[in-house]
């Protein structure tokens, strides 16, 4: 027979100025298994614990009601509680009377009759109950970092540097990801390959890291502290262990004109290529789109200049199988493609760019060696535009997207200040809907922008841009002039939105991660648990979580290697005992649930079964991995037999409380 | 026909394919023809019969047949086989104890449309033809087997066979014989003449459990109404609740599985239409998330173990 | 139930622990009132709530149920508010062809930041159950009112 303590909050006046706690107490203490039933100013307090502690010795109680705050408040503080006094922390229930009755109502009297309604729901929950004991799972203790620019290298070297094996994935042939491609850094100016590349050496030679470069996740199963994830190695035709780096194949290929995506097509490379000077892993890859030899098998220069004979054609994708313990995802971001802003003409005129472009043809590596010429004709331009918002903060409709992309109001003033600098004689108009500028040194570095350098800031959006005679017509509303203006650009600047790379979307369902609806990682929680992901074990990084510069990429990095370690560093994880159980005796077979598992937390099993008269029957039955299921439950509705039931939350436990308050 | 299924019943236990043969038998009438497992030719001989009154569906049958050991022998008409891969499908049957005969079958007639054509009185005759033919009390009366064809017969969604080892008769074809317009017919009418209509089916229930002892999709190793810790336990008709919406989880347990053989009405003894409970949740599965066949065939995800992201809402009331 | 000549709808709502209990919690930390006929019943998702439960509440005497999880692709489980929706999809059609009205049953999808959304949904809700009345039919179903 359970012994049930009832213990009604006041929370101060919170609960009681709405509800008659000393009635409820009252009303409550005539329920059924209810064998004591007080009030309390605090529960929650350490004399509100003391007075649950004492009472459940006292009284000898099996299992306790508290009336109070919501449980997603204070469950764990009164499981704690419970568990000290000697019983089950699983024996506890909640009935929320303060988030779903006082604060919502002001009545008293209507307040206290649904707080007795709810007290009593929570008592024939708990009658119910079953003691539950958390498991365990051993942790793997190493580290998986999904995406290679600078926030997934800068976790990797914060993991590797408290000890834990850690392994990169990166889907192109070098680690660096966007800012190897970025000329100069806000608002400081100092230049990103400076910064970048020593880290990207120091992840290559770190003993604890690994890089699996031109590689993809392939698949993940598993949980928190035992994932097993297959990365697919893409074949580079040429052999890693035998290539130098030496470049000898780059410069004799005869296949010149591949579209150079380093530099987003703004020139060309071979087809054999190393996508920069300093790529890490240094090794050559073949371009299986482009190479002769791959596609009609007649070529093979590249083989004979290799010294190291690290050219094999016959190559193939290779499936590498690894365990980790956690998995950070820090897959970045793309800026989105322009061909819906037909209205700047980005399509139309090379000289339309985007600013990631720009910073190509400013960067010393770039196509033009650093000299900022237009793309059409090679001549230095003397007007320049930047358009602002390119597909940011676009209001419903497909085009575009409906949030800040954060960067590009400082790198626009960059650009703009950079351009000044060393062209004094170029004229810089930034066409704005607002300048945003939060964050450490930025406004300051946007007003010298404006101030010290000259640059034309515009509050309005571009109308139009027209190529004509080798010119871009701009026509733009200047909103704080009140006029309409037209400006005869030589180059127009788009500030594109960035939206998370394509890759994310699939990934985020190996993981059985949750995505927002414009495909960014969603966090544990946004204020309180800004790198974790709702699903345990899975740790986000950088821009996949939501636009960000390289200093908030980089601390957010940081913020998740430790977590990440947090995790490592423990042996073992307890488990959630609120998980799904099937009855063997009761169970079909019939995979229903199987299905439905988002975790792969069932398997089946044939076992015997005693017969009727001494025989044995072989069963198919489903057998639950405590380590593995997470609780939500949809097997136990997909099971028609009700062999499957939820601990914590079983079929008879939610009836009672549905009695309770339907009575 | 039914001289085949006999010779091909003791060809398949002669030559040791098998060492059971599910067949149907004659029972107490000539139209309550049941379900027997043969042992021996002599048996099949005498008893095991293939005419106008084999409505019952095997496929049930063979999942506790195929965990005895050895192999039986079943024969499967072409809606039974559909209820067969569906099992399989659910790995209630080992397939590789069972030997499936399928068998075309040109419907199966309903015992009370016959008297209703007049047809009284009867003593014995020929049920296996075209044409039935029945030596009576008042003498020799014929009629046309399409005439007096069970329901689930007349609106028969497929002469496929799915799933067989040997084929007997011909192989047939998917049809499209309006087997929704009942329930469309009820979609149209009122919510409250609606209502009527199902208190007045529903009121004749008595709770025999037949439909659910028949039913192929219900074969749960231990049924939630048999279960006194599923919260809705009721052996008979003893509390409100369940034996008010006993049909409805019912149907409910086997939405999406249910192929729609028709054996729930065909054996409810107050004639409730319950093949209407479970064709309007196959109707609006096919309507809503595309057109799903259950045990058509043995891949298909099943509809409510399976979802789309752009899955509409449920619908929404007038009023709210 | 009727109070003083008034009809009280019994209401159960079911919400999932990720997004709608604290969606419900937060239009609390708000203060955003709704009428207290409603009576919320913590599930860990929606995919949680079994047809069973929706109509043990109806024959126990509520006049209407009301689920309320995460939105579609935000479910914390990833995929259970998607069997929600096929399986209350299809119970809710049946419960209509049943005869019983369509608006004692909803699906609404509130998220943990919406604590507006679930007040505004839980007075809407109340209002539509109480202009339909007492439900009877369910009760009903299986007795002949002669």
């Amino acid at each position: 027979m359970q012994r049930i303590g009832v213990f009604v909050c006041w929370c101060g006046s919170n609960i009681a100025a709405t509800v008659d706690v000393e009635a409820v107490a009252e009303a409550l203490s005539h329920e059924a298994g209810v064998v004591f039933s007080t009030n309390y100013q605090y529960m929650c307090s350490q004399a509100g614990q003391e007075l649950i502690q004492d009472t459940i010795r006292e009284q000898k109680l099996t299992g306790v009601v508290i009336c109070s705050c919501s449980p997603r408040m204070h469950e764990n503080t009164f499981r704690k509680t419970c568990e000290r006094a000697g019983i089950n922390p699983y024996m506890v229930e909640i009935a929320n009377i303060r988030e779903q009755c006082s604060w919502i109502h002001k009545d008293k009297a209507v307040g206290t009759e649904k707080a007795i309604i709810l007290g009593r729901a929570a008592i024939a929950k708990v009658l119910l109950n079953a003691p539950l004991t958390a498991g365990t799972s051993p942790v793997v203790k190493r580290a998986l970092v999904i995406g290679g620019g600078i926030a997934g290298i800068q976790t990797a070297l914060d993991i590797a540097d408290a000890g834990f094996p850690v392994d990169i994935v990166e889907k192109e042939p070098t680690i660096g990801g966007k800012m190897t491609q970025i000329d100069k850094t806000f608002p400081t100016l100092d230049c990103a390959a400076c910064i970048l590349t020593p880290k990207m050496v120091d992840a290559a030679q770190n003993e604890n890291i690994k890089i699996y470069a031109y590689s993809q996740v392939e698949a993940v199963k598993g949980f928190v502290g035992n994932f097993t994830v297959t990365i697919r190695r893409k074949a580079r035709y040429v052999d890693e262990t035998k290539c130098t780096g030496c470049g000898l194949c780059t410069e004799k290929c005869p296949q010149k004109k591949v579209p150079n995506a380093f530099n987003l097509g703004l020139d060309t490379r071979r087809a054999i290529y190393i996508p920069f000077a300093q790529a890490v892993p240094k090794i050559a890859t073949i371009d299986a789109d482009y190479c002769t030899m791959l596609k009609t098998g007649k070529c093979g220069v590249c083989s004979k200049v290799c010294t190291a004979g690290a050219i094999d054609y016959k190559q193939q994708d290779t499936l590498v199988e690894e365990q980790y313990g956690a998995i950070v995802v820090a897959t970045g971001y793309n800026p989105i493609k322009l061909d819906q802003f037909d209205e700047f003409a980005y399509s139309q005129s090379p000289d339309v760019v985007t600013s990631l472009e720009l910073e190509r043809l400013m960067n010393a590596a770039g196509p033009t060696g650093g000299t900022l010429l237009r793309p059409s004709d090679k001549t230095h331009p003397h007007t320049l535009v930047f358009v602002q918002c390119v597909g940011s903060r676009c209001d419903g409709g497909e085009k575009g997207k409906p949030y800040c992309s954060k960067i590009c109001c400082m790198y626009t003033a960059k650009h703009a200040m950079l351009i000044r600098e060393k062209y004094p004689d170029t004229e810089v108009y930034v066409f704005y809907i607002d300048v945003r500028t939060p964050g450490k040194n930025f406004d300051e570095f946007y007003r010298r922008a404006v101030e010290e350098y000259g640059v034309h800031y515009i509050k309005g959006m571009v109308g139009k841009v027209t190529p004509q005679n080798g010119k871009l017509y701009v026509q733009a509303a200047d909103l704080l002039g009140g006029q309409q203006l037209k400006i005869e650009a030589d180059m127009v600047v788009l500030a594109a939105a960035i939206e998370p790379d394509k890759s994310a979307r699939p990934l985020a369902t190996m993981l059985t991660a949750s995505m927002d609806t414009n495909d960014f990682f969603t966090e544990a929680h946004p204020k309180l648990r800004p790198v974790e992901s709702p699903t345990a074990g899975i740790f986000l990084s950088g821009a996949c979580q939501g636009p960000k510069d390289i200093p908030e990429t980089v601390a957010q990095a940081g913020a998740a290697a430790s977590k990440v370690i947090g995790l490592l560093v423990k042996d073992h994880l307890t488990c959630n005992p609120c998980v799904a159980e099937s009855n063997e005796l009761m169970c079909n077979g019939c995979s229903a649930c199987e299905k439905v598992c988002p975790y792969g937390a069932i398997s089946y099993i044939d076992k015997d079964f005693r017969g009727p008269g001494r025989t044995t029957l072989k069963r198919r039955v489903a057998q639950v991995n405590p380590a593995v299921c997470q609780g939500c439950g949809a097997c136990t509705v997909a099971c028609p037999s009700g062999a499957m039931d939820l601990k914590g939350f079983s079929n008879a436990q939610i009836m009672a409380e549905v009695d309770a308050i339907c009575k | 026909m039914q001289e085949q299924v006999r010779a091909k019943a003791i060809e398949l236990l002669q030559s040791g394919t098998c060492d059971r043969i599910l067949g149907w038998k004659t029972g107490e009438f000539f139209y309550d023809v049941t379900p027997a497992v043969f042992t021996t030719v002599e048996e099949i001989e005498k008893d095991l019969v293939y005419n106008a009154f084999c409505g019952a569906n095997f496929s049930k049958y063979l999942i506790a047949e195929s965990r005895k050991g050895g192999k039986i022998g079943a024969f499967l008409k072409p809606c039974d086989t559909y209820s067969f891969q569906q099992l399989l499908k659910e790995h209630r049957i080992w397939r590789e104890n069972t030997y499936i005969v399928g068998l075309s079958c040109p419907g199966m007639c309903d015992m009370d449309k016959i008297r209703e054509a007049g047809i009284k009185g009867v003593t014995g005759g020929d049920f296996t033809g075209e044409t039935l033919s029945f030596e009576t009390l008042y003498g020799q009366q014929e009629i046309a087997r399409e005439a007096v064809l069970a329901e689930r017969c007349k609106f028969c969604k497929s002469k496929k066979l799915v799933i067989f080892d040997e084929l007997l008769g011909e192989q047939g074809e998917e049809r499209e014989t309006g087997r929704f317009d009942e329930v469309e017919r009820l979609e149209a009418m009122t919510a409250e003449e609606r209502f009527a209509f199902w208190q007045q089916e529903l009121s004749k229930c008595i709770r025999c459990n037949a439909c659910r002892n028949v039913c192929p999709a219900c074969s749960c190793e231990k049924c939630v109404f048999d279960n006194p810790k599923s919260g809705v336990e009721n052996k008979a008709a003893a509390n409100s609740f369940e034996e008010q919406l006993f049909h409805v989880i019912r149907a409910f347990h086997v939405a999406g599985r249910c192929t729609d053989c028709g054996e729930c009405s065909r054996v409810c003894p107050q004639h409730i239409p319950l093949h209407l409970l479970n064709r309007k949740f196959i109707k609006d599965i096919n309507e809503i998330y595309g057109p799903y066949q259950a045990g058509a065939d043995p891949d298909t995800r099943p509809p409510l173990l399976n979802f789309n992201q752009g899955d509409p809402e449920p619908k929404r009331g007038d009023v709210g | 139930m009727q109070v003083n000549g008034q009809f009280q709808p019994t209401i159960v709502a079911f919400c999932c622990n990720w997004c709608s209990y604290a969606g419900a919690d937060l239009s609390g930390t708000n203060r955003l009132q709704y009428p207290a006929n409603v009576k919320i019943i913590r599930i860990p998702c929606s995919c949680r709530l079994n047809p069973m439960f929706i109509l043990r509440a109806f024959q126990r005497g509520a006049d209407g149920v009301i689920l309320c999880g995460c939105h579609p692709g935000d479910c914390h489980y990833t995929t259970g508010n998607y069997y929600a929706r096929r399986r209350m999809t299809l119970l809710f059609n049946m419960l209509e062809y049943l005869g019983i009205e369509r608006d004692r049953t909803r699906v609404e999808w509130v998220s943990a930041a919406e604590g507006a959304k679930f007040a505004a949904t839980m007075n809407d809700f109340v209002e539509t159950i109480t202009r339909l009345g007492e439900n009877k039919r369910l009760e009903d179903l299986r007795c002949k009112s002669k």
